[in-house]
């Protein structure tokens, strides 16, 4: 049985481990329809299917540059671990996720974003060129230059146009592994939107909420903005995570634990507080708790994150919570974040606004829920992450996502209709 | 930093403890049958870390070449510090039960390829003093069952002449390390069926590197095989036999 990060929804499925990089062109060629699976950090099923190929041992470094600053790597390298082989070296990722469990190639799958978005834009702007195997097997190089159609389909494709099988990508020179954070208190989500506008200048900024406090509809947040520090040495932290075992029992996170959760957390950070913190610990807190997503327990979560347009923002960022708090579920970690300008990727998630990710324990009630929220979205104009969703209909993703023809017409072009396809590209009506 | 000589480097165990050595700065000296697997793997600890990574190509039943293969890794390093041997195949039982070529095939592949290399390794070490050796047997050695003695058979000179060797280099302050792995998820194993008793081959790799650094004697990884194994063999013939385990 398999299943995303919200270990929502498992279903049964074939695992195929091509033993190294070489062969996963005939494991493609030899099979029927898949999908390509990494570090299966995507929430929901994008990386499901009946036949899941893992790039498990496709995971060696291939060549780096230490002058240039590219590094060259194997899809199924971490960056947890390309971190540990360029940050002593001065070089860190112009682009990272809120954890450094995911794969290099499940990162420009998702064009994933971090909290520099707003100034830097996605994971796969940073990508100089990747090899990717086709649907019939045959490996291809592409670069904004060669096959530039699939390299803008591949880099937030979800792995439906082939499987990823290496990548060059460009780094950002850092002199210290250290960021200097600064953290401000805001106390209702209009003032989060102006301070966001405010600060964006800083390099990295997001912004932590509260809505479960009992004061509804105000909304209290922390906002954090950080800066690469100058001073403080090159080390990376080596800390290794704390297992959590075993699904932790339905009650332990409840409102009541979670509220006292949210009390303590708004309590510790003050305003203007500022702090010196290691790099490891500022981008990837959740990484220290291996295993996170067995606090929800069994029945798993379901993690939603779309971004609301920058005209009207806060506006809507309220309505969409007043939506939430209508609907009886209850939000336990809110996550808000400005968002640049998009690229042209052709499913790329960011458009320029706000985005909004939210953490629901799975209730019968949920997935109705989710569907009301993407209902507001598309009418806004927004739009949901797929390396999220779990539960979004066809119609509301073919609305959102302009581009999903042209998309689909390059899948058509170099081969992957009926052999990439996952779970959650079966539910969208791709083919 | 140690001098590392790692046979059998393209299995996913060694592999991985290959990693952890590079990561430290180690010098490693890989020793393996599939020349373009190797360069790519070399090249990856190289980034990783490693001192210094070369590759030395050979077909381990080639008993002839050991001694040149220990000695071009001495000369690439100078020296050697510590030495993993990791390599084997999982035979296939029931073609073994047929072929006495392919059944000696795997016991030459498993055991007496292995021994040659103990026996060439442990004479540089006695005459140095120093230095520790791993050999990885397996669980399977600890008693023969139905399902895969022909292995099993072979790991269990392994484990008995690795636990001899320890005793006569003891006194020459030179540790010999006996792994045995249980259940591992590695693509030697691919075709298995994975439950909650497999484990990863960076775990293991991770408990190998530390048997190493602490001069152990006999592991089992993970420990739990110790106890499962040990209940395995006090079972009385008369009721083993029956078994189908």
């Amino acid at each position: 049985m398999i299943s995303g990060w919200g270990n929502y929804s498992p279903q049964p499925a074939r695992l195929l481990i091509p033993p190294s990089c070489v062969s996963v062109g005939a494991v493609v060629k030899r099979e029927g329809s898949l999908i390509a699976r990494g570090m299966a950090r995507s929430y929901g099923d994008s990386a499901n299917a009946p036949s899941v190929l893992q790039t498990l041992y496709c995971d060696r470094f291939i060549e780096f540059n230490g002058e240039a600053g590219e590094v060259t790597a194997e899809a199924g390298v971490t960056l947890q671990e390309i971190l540990r082989v360029i940050t002593p070296r001065g070089w860190f990722l112009p682009v990272t996720p809120g954890t450094s469990f995911v794969t290099l190639g499940g990162a420009i799958a998702s064009d994933v974003h971090g909290k520099n978005h707003h100034i830097a834009g996605t994971f796969g702007q940073y990508v100089t060129s990747m090899r990717i195997v086709l649907g019939t097997g045959a490996v291809v190089v592409a670069s904004r230059t060669k096959n530039a159609d699939l390299f803008h389909a591949t880099c937030g494709g979800m792995g439906l146009t082939g499987v990823v099988i290496s990548a060059t990508i460009k780094l950002l020179p850092i002199g210290s592994s250290f960021i200097d954070q600064k953290t401000i208190r805001t106390s209702s989500i209009d003032e989060l939107c102006e301070s966001f506008e405010l600060f964006k200048d800083a390099s990295y900024s997001v912004a932590w909420l509260d809505c479960l406090s009992r004061r509804k509809n105000s909304c209290r947040g922390i906002l954090s903005l950080g800066e690469h520090a100058e001073f403080g040495g090159l080390e990376i932290d080596k800390k290794r995570s704390f297992p959590v075992p075993f699904n932790a029992p339905r009650f332990l996170l409840n409102n009541a634990s979670m509220k006292f959760f949210n009390y303590v957390y708004w309590h510790k950070e003050k305003h203007n507080k500022r702090q010196v913190k290691p790099l490891i610990s500022y981008f990837y807190p959740l990484d220290v708790i291996g295993d996170w997503n067995r606090l929800y327990g069994k029945a798993g979560f379901l993690q939603y994150q779309c971004v609301i347009p920058r005209e009207n923002g806060a506006g809507n960022i309220r309505r969409l919570l007043t939506l939430i708090n209508e609907s009886g579920d209850s939000v336990f970690l809110a996550v808000l974040k400005k968002l640049g300008v998009a690229n042209n990727n052709l499913l790329s998630f960011p458009i320029e606004g706000y985005t909004l990710a939210l953490d629901f324990k799975f209730n019968v009630s949920t997935i109705e829920t989710l569907h009301k929220l993407d209902d507001f979205v598309a009418n806004i104009g927004g739009r949901v992450y797929l390396a999220k969703d779990a539960v979004m209909r066809e119609e509301i993703f073919k609305a959102t996502y302009g581009q999903w023809e042209a998309f689909e017409s390059v899948r058509e072009k170099y081969g992957a209709i009926g052999k990439f396809s996952s779970t959650q590209s079966k539910r969208l009506g791709l083919s | 930093m140690k001098n590392i000589l790692i046979i059998g480097a393209t299995s996913a165990i060694a592999e991985r403890c290959a990693r952890i050595w590079a990561v430290r700065g180690d010098a490693l000296y890989l020793v393996g049958r599939d020349e373009k697997r190797m360069r790519v793997i070399a090249s990856d600890l190289a980034i990783r870390g490693a001192l210094r990574v070369s590759a030395y190509c050979t077909d381990l039943n080639d008993l002839e070449r050991h001694n040149e293969l220990i000695e071009s890794a001495e000369r690439f390093m100078g020296g050697i510090d510590i030495v993993l041997i990791a390599h084997g195949t999982l035979a296939d039982q029931q073609a073994c039960q047929k072929s006495v070529e392919q059944t000696l095939f795997e016991i030459q592949t498993n055991a007496l390829s292995v021994v040659s290399l103990l026996t060439l390794i442990a004479d540089k070490f006695e005459i140095k003093k120093d230095g520790v050796i791993c050999v990885l047997s397996s669980v399977a050695g600890d008693r023969g069952r139905a399902s895969n003695y022909v292995y099993g058979a072979a790991k269990a000179m392994v484990t008995a002449f690795a636990s001899g060797l320890r005793q006569r280099l003891h006194k020459f302050n030179v540790a010999v390390v006996t792994i045995k792995p249980g259940f591992v998820d590695t693509p030697m194993t691919g075709n298995f069926k994975k439950g909650f008793m497999w484990a990863k081959p960076h775990s293991v790799a991770s408990q190998i590197v530390t048997s190493i650094d602490l001069k152990k004697t006999e592991v089992y990884v993970p420990f739990f095989w110790g106890v499962l194994m040990q209940c395995i063999c006090v079972i009385p013939h008369m009721i083993f036999k029956k078994l189908n385990l």
